[in-house]
C-alpha cells in the first residue's frame, strides 16, 4: 500500500461512519423473522417500505417452529410473519408479543407444481395419475403448507397410495428446492414461490382451490423486543396498507 | 552351477552418478569399501531390489535378479537373499521368536537348511526369544536381525554396515559372531563398510568405491598391498597376511605363524591356539621398519628378508611408501622420504623388514 | 418411555447409516492412505486436497452440489439412470454415498498418519524376509497401525452419527429410509416436541459416549508387541 496513504484512512473511515450514523439519525431498523414462503413477497415491500418511510426492514428466513423457539430462547427479532395462526397465537398467550398486535397479513395458496412444462395441465390429473416417483411436500409437522398437502392428499384419497413416494423437505423452501432440481418430479409448494406479475413463472402447476384444506392463515405479531421500536409498528401499518397488500396478491396471497 | 555375481548398474542420482561392473565371486565374504558417498550402500540396495537402477544387470549364481535391457525384474520377495539393515529394524510388534520366525515361515519346508535351534545358537541368542524387541540392547538386536536374516536360508547374505551404529564393545562382541558365520555357513556375504578393520578382519575380497565408481576389485591381501590405490597411501595402510600356526610357546606364549609358500615366520604374542589352524593378521604400514642389516639385539620380535618392489608417495610430503616382497606375500612400509634416500632404496634392493606389531584377526 | 417407535426407526437408521458408511471408509480409505504416505508422485499435493475438501465445505454445501448431481439432470444422477437404478436421492443409498464423501478426511487422515509413521523401513524388511505387499499389509503395517485403524473408525463413524447438513438435503426425510437421529431430533424441535427432543438427544448422547469409551479405553491397553 502507498504509504502517503496512509494517513488518509482513519479519516476516510470517521467519514463512512458518519454518513451512516447520520442516515440512522431519522430512521429505525427493524428485525424480522419471516416465514420462508414470503421471501419473495417481504423482499419486494422491504424496498418500498423504506423508500416510503425510511426504516430499514432486516430478514431473517426460515422455518416458523424454528423461529418459535429462537423466540422463546431470546433471539432479537422484533416482528414475526409466521407461515401459520397457531405460532403466533401461541406467542400471544404465553406473553411474548405486544397485545392486540396479531394481524393475518396473508392468506396462503397452495399449488402442485412441476418443474417441468406440461408435466401439470392445470388440474389435479397429473396428481392422481400416480405415475412419479417422489412427490415433495414440506414436514407437515413444522409447516403449515405441509400439513395442508396432507389434507388435500386426504381428500382425494391417495394418501396410502402415494405414502412410500413422500418426501419430505424441512421447509416450504426445500420442498420447493426438490422438485426445481427434478429429483421430486412434482411437489406442494406455496403459490407465491412460482408466481410473478399474475402468473406461474415456469414449469407447469395446478393451484389447489382453497376449500380442500384449512385455510392457510398467515399471522403477524409484534414480539415484545420491538414494543419500543416505532420501525416495528411502522412496518405493521404498511403491511395492512394498499401498497402492501398490493404485492401481496401479486404473489398468489389473497386476503 | 556357476557361482559367481555379475553386476552392471548404471544410475543417475541427484548429484551422484552410480556406473558399476563388477564379477565377484559367489561364495566367501566380500566387502564393499568406501567413504561415505561412494555408492556403496546404494549398490547394495540395487542388488537387492530396495533400489532399482534404470540400467541394471544382476545375476546371482544361476539366478538373474534384474535385466533392464529385457524389462525383467524380480520383486525383492521373491529373491533368496537375506538382508541386515544397520539399525536392526525388528519388528516391535512382534517378540524376538516371532521376529525370526517371520522369514522362516515364508519359506517352503525342502528351502530350509538353517532351523531356529541353530541360527539362536549361532549367534548367541537363545535366551532372548521371549523378550521384547525394546527390551534388548544394540548389539542383542542386531544379533537377532542377522539370525533372522539367515533363517530364511538365503543364497546371498547382503550386510549394509552391520556394525556401524554399534559403539566398539559392542562391535567387539559381534565380530566373532560374524567370523563364526562365515566359517561356519556357505553363504556367499556382501559386506558394506568403511572400516577398513572389519574388512580386514572378515573380507576375503574386497570392491573399493569412490563416487559411485569401481576403483579396484581383488582379493583382500592384494588389494590392500596395491601402491596404485589411495588405501595404501593413507596413515591407516596395512597388508593382511594369511598364514598357518606353526607352533605354541606356552612359557613365552608366543604364537608362530608360517607364511604361506614360504619358510619365513611371524612370531606374535597371543592366546594359544592349535597348530595348523589358519590365520589372519594385519600388519600397518607405519608398523614397518626397513633395514639394511638385521639387528640381532633388538626388542622387535619379527624381522622378515624381503625384495624392494616399488614405491609411491604418501599423502603427505615428508612420508613415502614401499612396496615389498616377502616370498611372495606383500609388504608395505611408510617411512620418510629422508630414510629412504638415506638407505639408497631402489627396486630389487634385498633388504629387513622389522615389524613392530602384529594384529591378530581373530 | 417417551421414544416413540418412529425415534427408534431413527435410531437403528443412523447406526446402520454410520456403521455402513465406516466400514466403506476403511475399505476405500485405506488404500488411498497407503497412497498418500507412499508415493513420491506430484500427484500427492492435489489429491490430499482434495481428500480434505469435506473439512473446509460446509455440510450444506457439499449437500446441495450432491442433490444437484444425483437429481436427473446431474451426471451421477444420469449414471444411475441409465443402469436402471432411478435417482440416488431420497434413498438410504444416497446417504451412504454423501456420508463417505462427508466423512472420508476423518478417516484417510488418521490412516495416513499412522501408515507415515511406519515409514518405509518395516517394510523393505518384511519384503527382504519373503513376504509380498499383501502380506506386508496385513503381517506388518496393519499391526502397527493399529491406533490409526480405531481412531479412524472411531472419527468417521462419530462423524457420520453427527451428519445433519448433507442428510437435509439430500435425505427428504423418509421414515425407515432417511430420517436419521439428527434430523428426527429437528423435528422435534420444529413441532415443539421438546420432551422427546431431550430423551432422543440424550439417548445419543449416552450411546456415542459409551462407544468412544470403549473404544479409547482399548487404545490404552493395546501393548507394543504381541
Amino acid at each position: 500500500m502507498n504509504v502517503r496513504a496512509r494517513p488518509f484512512i482513519p479519516a476516510a473511515l470517521a467519514v463512512l461512519i458518519g454518513c451512516t450514523a447520520f442516515t440512522s439519525v431519522q430512521a429505525d431498523e427493524v428485525q424480522v423473522a419471516v416465514a420462508a414462503n414470503f421471501t419473495a413477497p417481504i423482499q419486494a415491500i422491504a424496498s418500498d417500505f423504506e423508500k416510503d418511510t425510511g426504516h430499514k426492514l432486516i430478514a431473517a428466513y426460515g422455518a416458523t417452529g424454528q423461529f418459535y423457539t429462537q423466540i422463546k430462547n431470546g433471539a432479537p427479532f422484533e416482528v414475526f410473519l409466521a407461515a401459520d395462526d397457531t405460532t403466533p397465537e401461541r406467542l400471544e398467550k404465553e406473553g411474548d408479543t405486544v397485545p392486540g398486535s396479531r394481524f393475518t397479513y396473508a392468506i396462503g395458496t397452495l399449488a402442485l407444481w412441476s418443474a417441468k412444462e406440461g408435466y401439470i395441465d392445470g388440474t389435479d390429473k397429473a396428481l392422481l395419475a400416480n405415475q412419479y416417483t417422489h412427490l415433495s411436500i414440506a414436514n407437515p409437522k413444522a409447516a403449515p403448507y405441509g400439513l395442508a398437502a396432507t389434507q388435500v392428499l386426504a381428500k382425494l384419497d391417495l394418501t396410502d397410495k402415494v405414502k412410500n413416494k413422500i418426501v419430505e423437505g424441512q421447509n416450504i423452501t426445500q420442498a420447493y428446492q426438490f422438485v426445481s432440481t427434478g429429483n421430486a418430479e412434482l411437489g406442494f409448494v406455496a403459490l407465491s414461490q412460482i408466481y410473478k406479475n399474475g402468473k406461474v413463472s415456469d414449469g407447469s402447476a395446478w393451484i389447489v382451490p382453497e376449500a380442500m384444506h384449512d385455510p392457510i392463515r398467515q399471522d403477524a405479531v409484534i414480539l415484545k423486543k420491538g414494543e419500543n421500536n416505532p420501525a416495528a409498528k411502522a412496518l405493521a401499518d404498511y403491511l395492512k396498507g394498499p401498497k402492501a397488500t398490493a404485492i401481496i396478491k401479486s404473489y398468489g396471497y389473497h386476503l | 552351477m556357476t557361482s559367481q555375481i555379475n553386476l552392471r548398474l548404471q544410475h543417475r542420482y541427484p548429484g551422484f552418478a552410480l556406473d558399476l561392473d563388477l564379477q565377484l565371486p559367489g561364495k566367501g565374504v566380500t566387502a564393499l569399501y568406501g567413504h561415505s558417498g561412494s555408492g556403496k550402500t546404494t549398490c547394495l540396495r540395487c542388488i537387492a531390489g530396495l533400489e532399482r537402477a534404470s540400467q541394471a544387470y544382476v545375476q546371482v549364481n544361476d539366478h538373474i535378479w534384474q535385466d533392464s535391457q529385457r524389462n525383467h525384474f524380480v520383486p525383492v520377495h521373491q529373491r533368496a537373499l537375506g538382508y541386515i539393515f544397520q539399525e536392526a529394524s525388528l519388528f516391535p510388534h512382534l517378540s524376538v521368536r516371532a521376529n525370526l520366525e517371520f522369514g522362516l515361515k515364508r519359506i517352503a519346508h525342502q528351502e530350509r537348511r538353517v532351523d531356529l535351534a541353530h541360527a539362536t545358537e549361532l549367534l548367541g541368542i537363545t535366551h532372548l526369544l521371549t523378550r521384547a524387541p525394546h527390551n534388548l540392547s544394540g548389539g542383542e538386536r542386531q544379533r537377532v536381525g542377522i539370525a533372522r536374516a539367515l533363517l530364511t536360508s538365503p543364497q546371498l547374505l547382503l550386510m549394509d554396515e552391520p556394525l556401524a551404529a554399534l559403539d566398539n564393545q559392542r562391535k567387539g562382541e559381534i565380530l566373532p559372531y560374524l567370523e563364526r558365520l562365515h566359517a561356519e555357513l556357505d553363504i556367499p556375504v556382501l559386506y558394506v563398510s568403511h572400516s577398513l578393520d572389519e574388512v580386514a578382519r572378515l573380507a576375503d575380497h574386497i570392491v573399493l568405491l569412490s563416487e559411485g565408481k569401481v576403483l579396484a576389485s581383488g582379493p583382500v591381501s592384494e588389494t590392500l598391498a596395491r601402491l596404485d590405490l589411495p588405501l595404501a597411501r593413507g596413515n591407516d595402510a596395512a597388508v593382511v597376511i594369511e598364514g598357518r600356526v606353526s607352533d605354541y610357546n606356552l612359557n613365552y606364549q608366543l604364537l608362530t605363524l608360517h607364511l604361506p609358500g614360504s619358510a619365513q615366520q611371524l612370531r606374535v604374542a597371543h592366546a594359544s591356539m592349535a597348530i595348523g589352524q589358519p590365520l589372519r593378521v594385519k600388519v600397518q604400514a607405519r608398523d614397518i621398519s626397513l633395514t639394511l642389516a638385521p639387528s640381532e639385539h633388538s626388542s622387535i620380535l619379527n624381522s622378515l628378508h624381503a625384495r624392494v618392489v616399488s614405491e609411491t608417495a604418501a599423502d603427505n610430503q615428508a612420508h613415502v611408501l614401499i612396496r615389498l616382497d616377502a616370498d611372495g606375500t606383500p609388504l608395505l612400509a611408510r617411512i620418510t622420504r629422508y630414510s629412504r634416500d638415506q638407505l639408497g632404496l631402489h627396486p630389487g634392493q634385498l633388504l629387513w623388514a622389522q615389524i613392530k606389531s602384529v594384529a591378530v584377526l581373530a | 418411555m417417551p421414544l416413540t417407535s418412529a425415534d427408534f426407526a431413527a435410531i437403528w437408521l443412523t447406526l446402520q447409516l454410520a456403521s455402513l458408511t465406516t466400514l466403506i471408509l476403511l475399505l476405500v480409505g485405506t488404500p488411498i492412505a497407503l497412497w498418500l504416505a507412499h508415493t513420491r508422485s506430484r500427484l500427492r499435493g492435489p489429491i490430499g486436497a482434495i481428500v480434505a475438501l469435506p473439512l473446509v465445505l460446509p455440510p450444506t454445501v457439499i449437500g446441495f452440489y450432491l442433490l444437484l448431481a444425483m437429481g436427473p439432470n446431474g451426471y451421477v444422477g444420469q449414471l444411475t439412470q441409465y443402469l436402471g437404478l432411478g435417482t440416488l436421492t431420497f434413498s438410504f443409498a444416497g446417504l451412504v454415498i454423501g456420508s463417505v464423501i462427508y466423512s472420508m478426511p476423518f478417516v484417510v487422515q488418521p490412516l495416513q498418519n499412522a501408515f507415515t509413521a511406519i515409514g518405509p523401513r518395516p517394510l523393505e524388511v518384511a519384503a527382504t524376509l519373503r513376504a509380498n505387499p499383501w502380506d506386508t499389509f496385513f503381517s506388518v503395517i496393519v499391526p502397527l497401525a493399529r491406533p490409526g485403524f480405531i481412531t479412524a473408525s472411531i472419527l468417521g463413524f462419530a462423524h457420520t452419527v453427527g451428519e445433519f447438513g448433507v442428510v437435509l438435503m439430500i435425505g427428504g426425510n423418509i421414515p425407515e429410509k432417511t430420517r436419521v437421529v439428527s434430523v428426527q431430533i429437528y423435528d422435534h424441535v420444529e413441532a415443539l416436541e421438546y420432551a422427546q427432543a431431550h430423551w432422543l438427544a440424550g439417548a445419543m448422547v449416552v450411546f456415542s459416549f459409551l462407544v468412544l469409551l470403549a473404544l479409547y479405553s482399548s487404545r490404552k491397553s493395546q501393548t507394543s508387541w504381541s
